[in-house]
């Protein structure tokens, strides 16, 4: 199977349900073949703009072009943007070869030309030989791969995904999303996929957005909105971390209660920082921001304390190797960051 | 107690594990033995038998096929069932399409749509509509005033067909609206995802969708309707099966083989039909709301899309209301024949039945009032051991008593006859079969399962945790039922009572059959005596107007009280 590689250009988009604005002033450029996340707390409005990509929900003012074809006033039917629903909302009154076959059929292909596309796309995903089963008698993976199968089946440009893995459990959905990269890749499909898992968006998307409250907050590949994070919302929301509000003076961090933090990077405008767990070391004496352990997790490779300093609580991560942790509760430690991984932030 | 006695002693090692829940499954089950299946088992029997000799034959199926009234019966009956369906789905389908679909302000004014049928059992309202929509009622008469032209409407068997798709068609319009509104939108968006809108859509994606529901309903009406006995009486057609059960046996009498050929059947296709409509929800439950869905996706009309909704709307609305309407005229016309309207107008009717009919007023309460009574404590009773004890064969109680839902109330009726015919009661008051006290129990039997269900339900909400709480408190086991889940039922227990009392104060089909005399009849009864008789129409609708206010009081009260238990639960909930 070829699909024409499109392109997806978001241009100033705003929607509203009534008087409740969802969406304000989404811009964005999706490449075409791109593995492209939507990223965002429940509410955010992630499925809100992907289904207005799918053309469901209320008309949004702005623009949406796959390729170069404005589609915003198209009805769902003519847009040729194949989505898989959370609910997967197979048919269950039609068998699995006939959920796939439908698109074909309601694009008026002749019989001859569609029996040999449902098998293909079957095939693709593995469950030729659940052709004839109802959609009851598969298990939520099978369904799940079903869905799949009926929208590749029509050769959609472009591909949506809500929240495709929320329905399994935890062991399939790490499976299902190697499989959903595979087929991605194999296919080449301009894919958007929307979770609120950061983890399922980090493995799998070549870049993503992270929205909240109907905006934009940023949009980058996994490692750059890790690494550099705009804003407390995105370092917050993709991984653990540490903010420390403050100003800069010369080579140093200051903190609020007066803590000198050497950090690399510099920026005058910075009023925060963002320390990872991971980028803060522990000692029992030495140079450093002191403090006292609160609490100790033990979290298989590693031990995570929470330790008091003039700065607040702040979360550090230290490798576990095999033995007692060496810093109990109520241990007097000791903290140096590394002063290259330190990311500012301005809000 | 003395514990030395031996006959105490000897009682207790004979039945050691006896509780007091065995003790009272075991006594329900004799209950329904006697009063529902023995009877109707022996009616299903004895139309095997040969009315001489008793031995076993096959003979009374061919005389009742031989026989041309009662093939034509047959064909009958069966035509003004599939009719009834076909008018129904008429109404039903427009109603439910528009709420489901469309955000409509009339909404309100169907859901009232979907209840005010149903206050009004189909009897009562048989003759009003015969005066309206006759040959020489209003309608036709107007309509050959100003067309030339008349319209059969209720000419034999359409009138039949016109009264019962009137009464009956909110059972397709509650459960098609259900079904529709379980379909999730995503169904449809995946439709649309896929390139298919319109018509095309609804026919391959929403209708095998809502399938299930619909013709679980149209199930449920056809059998209503072919078991039903008081409406062709009323408008005086015969030549249905029904009918002819009862005036076979109450005419040519109790020994004659074809009134229980006909039993036979209509339990056979009573059976059939509830195991349909059980089969069309239960293989494909396709209920596929999903969490963060809410089914189909509505949208708004356009205005002209709008007055024809409303127009739709009204039309059903007059139609549904004319028994009613009918009804009201009759009860205060003077007289009223060959012409649009009553004469005058007049309380004279009501006078007339509160001097001379109002022992069918207090029979009726008694009556209903004692059937609803035994219903609910047979009901929660079951319930109880149903979900709460392990008693081997309890299933078997819930099954018994839900069996009641299979027999129309002529063949309870015939079976009370045949089996209590001979029975002499002590105390000089007579034979069984004609004992007031029989008709309550026929009252209850045939309410019962709806008073199950109701009680079920209320019991299923009592957590069981609830209970663990009081007896680990110390409260023995009755006690504990007395004390914590009696009262948390009381909501639901109650509105099983209203339930059963209301439908109990208008059943018609079992009653006729064992109303010994007339000052032992109920309402229901008086209504079908004066209708009779063209002079008896105005009390006899005054009658019906009663029964009306008794049956809406009923359900008003009902839907009150368990709108007021949810809300008491949803607030219970909020706590945790
Ligand atoms: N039909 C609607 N009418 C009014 N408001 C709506 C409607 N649908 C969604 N919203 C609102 O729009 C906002 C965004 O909803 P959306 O479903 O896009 O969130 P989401 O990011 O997909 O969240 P989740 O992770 O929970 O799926 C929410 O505040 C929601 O309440
Ligand atoms: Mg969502």
């Amino acid at each position: 199977m070829t699909q024409t590689k499109a392109g997806i250009r978001i241009e100033n988009l705003h929607l509203s349900f009534g008087e409740t604005k969802v969406l304000e002033g989404i811009d964005m450029v999706i490449e075409p073949g791109e593995f492209f996340a939507f990223l965002g707390p429940s509410g955010s409005g992630k499925s809100t703009l992907l289904r207005a990509i799918a053309g469901f929900g209320p008309t949004p003012r702005g623009r949406i072009l796959i390729g170069d074809r404005d589609i915003v006033n198209l009805p769902p039917w003519k847009r040729n943007v194949g989505m898989v629903f959370q609910s997967y909302a197979l048919w269950p009154h039609m068998s699995v070869r006939r959920n796939v076959a439908f698109g074909l059929e309601e694009r008026r292909m002749p019989t001859s030309k569609i029996a040999p596309k449902v098998e293909a796309a079957l095939e693709t995903v593995g469950l030729l030989h659940l052709a004839d089963r109802m959609p009851g008698q598969l298990s939520g993976g099978q369904q799940q791969r079903v869905a799949l199968a009926r929208t590749i089946a029509i050769e959609p440009q472009v591909l949506l995904l809500d929240e495709p893995l929320s329905n399994l459990d935890a062991a399939l959905r790490v499976q299902m999303r190697r499989e959903l990269l595979a087929l991605q890749r194999k296919l080449g499909l301009t894919t958007i996929f929307v979770t609120h898992d950061q983890e399922e968006a980090n493995t799998t998307s070549d870049r993503m957005a992270v929205l909240d409250m109907g905006v934009i907050q940023q949009i980058g590949t996994p490692q750059q909105l890790y690494d550099h994070p705009v804003n407390s919302f995105v370092a917050g929301f993709l991984g653990t971390a540490n903010v420390l509000d403050g100003a800069f003076d010369g080579a140093h961090f200051v903190t609020k209660a007066g803590q000198r933090l050497p950090v690399t990077a510099r920026s005058d405008k910075a009023t925060r920082i963002v320390l990872r767990p991971q980028n803060i070391r522990i000692a029992s004496s030495g140079d450093g921001v002191s403090g006292t352990v609160r609490h100790r997790e033990f979290l298989g490779s590693q031990i995570r304390y929470l330790i008091d300093t003039p700065d607040g609580q702040m979360i550090v991560d230290t490798l576990h190797a095999t033995g007692q942790p060496p810093y109990g509760e109520g241990a007097t430690v000791v903290l140096s960051i590394d002063s290259q991984s330190a990311a500012l932030l301005e809000d | 107690m003395s514990a030395s006695t031996d006959t105490a002693a000897r009682r207790f090692t004979l039945f050691p594990t006896l509780s007091g829940a065995a003790v009272a499954g075991i006594a329900i089950a004799i209950f329904l033995l006697a009063f529902l299946v023995l009877p109707v088992a022996q009616v299903l029997y004895v139309a095997f038998l040969d009315a001489r000799t008793g031995a076993f034959t096959l003979q009374n199926f061919q005389d009742f096929f031989n026989t041309t009234l009662f093939r034509e019966s047959f064909v009958n009956s069966f035509y003004v069932s599939a009719m009834s369906v076909v008018v129904a789905t008429m109404i039903a389908l427009p109603l439910a399409y528009i709420t489901t679909r469309f955000n409509f302000a009339g909404t309100a004014a169907i859901q009232a749509l979907g209840i005010i049928p149903l206050i009004m059992p189909p009897f009562v309202g048989a003759v009003a509509m015969s005066l309206l929509f006759g040959r020489n009622g209003s309608i036709n008469l107007l309509l050959n005033q100003y067309f030339g032209l008349r319209i059969p409407f209720m000419e034999g068997l359409n009138g039949v067909i016109l009264v019962q798709s009137i009464h009956y068609f909110p059972f397709i319009l509650i459960n098609l609206s259900a079904s529709l509104r379980n379909i999730d939108r995503s169904m449809e968006e995946a439709a649309q995802n896929l390139g298919s809108h319109g018509m095309r859509m609804f026919r391959r994606i929403v209708f095998p969708l809502a399938m299930p529901g619909y013709l679980a309903g149209a199930a449920l009406v056809f059998i209503k309707v072919f078991d039903d006995l008081g409406t062709p009486l009323l408008l005086n057609v015969n030549n249905m099966l029904a009918p002819q059960a009862y005036l076979r046996i109450t005419g040519v009498g109790i020994n004659d083989p074809m009134g229980y050929v006909i039993s036979f059947i209509l339990v056979v296709f009573s059976v059939f039909s509830l195991w349909a409509s059980f089969l069309f929800m239960r293989g494909k439950d396709y209920a596929t709301v999903q969490k963060g869905g809410g089914g189909l996706s509505r949208r708004d009309l356009k205005p002209r899309e709008k007055w024809l909704a409303w127009g739709v709307i009204l039309l059903i609305l007059a139609l549904v209301l004319s028994p009613h309407l009918g009804l009201l005229l009759l009860a205060f016309g003077t007289i009223w024949s060959f012409s649009p309207l009553p004469d005058g107008f007049t309380i004279q009717h009501f006078g007339t039945i509160f001097t001379q009919s109002s022992q069918y007023v207090w029979n009726t309460l008694v009556y209903a009032g004692s059937a609803a009574l035994i219903d609910v404590v047979l009901g929660s009773a079951i319930a109880y051991i149903v979900i709460r004890t392990g008693l081997p064969g309890r299933k078997w109680l819930d099954y018994m008593a839900t069996a009641a839902l299979a027999v129309p109330g002529v063949v309870l009726g015939i079976g009370y006859l045949r089996m209590f015919h001979g029975t002499q009661l002590p105390f000089g008051m007579g034979q069984m079969s004609s004992f007031w006290g029989i008709i309550i129990i026929a009252l209850a039997v045939r309410r019962l399962p709806y008073a199950l269900r109701a009680c079920m339900a209320a019991l299923q909400q009592v957590s069981i945790s609830l209970e663990e709480a009081a007896e680990s408190l110390g409260a023995s086991r009755s006690s504990t039922i007395r004390r914590i889940v009696v009262p948390l039922m009381t909501g639901g227990i109650l509105a099983g009572f209203v339930t059963s009392f209301a439908t109990a104060a208008v059943e018609l089909s079992a009653t006729i059959m064992l109303v010994g005399r007339s000052s032992d009849a109920p309402l229901a009864y008086g209504i079908y005596l004066y209708m009779q008789s063209p002079a008896g129409r105005g009390p006899g609708a005054a009658l019906g107007i009663l029964a009306v206010v008794i049956v809406a009081l009923g359900t008003y009260l009902s839907q009150r009280i368990i709108e007021r238990e949810r809300s008491r639960q949803t607030t219970a909930g909020d706590q945790h």
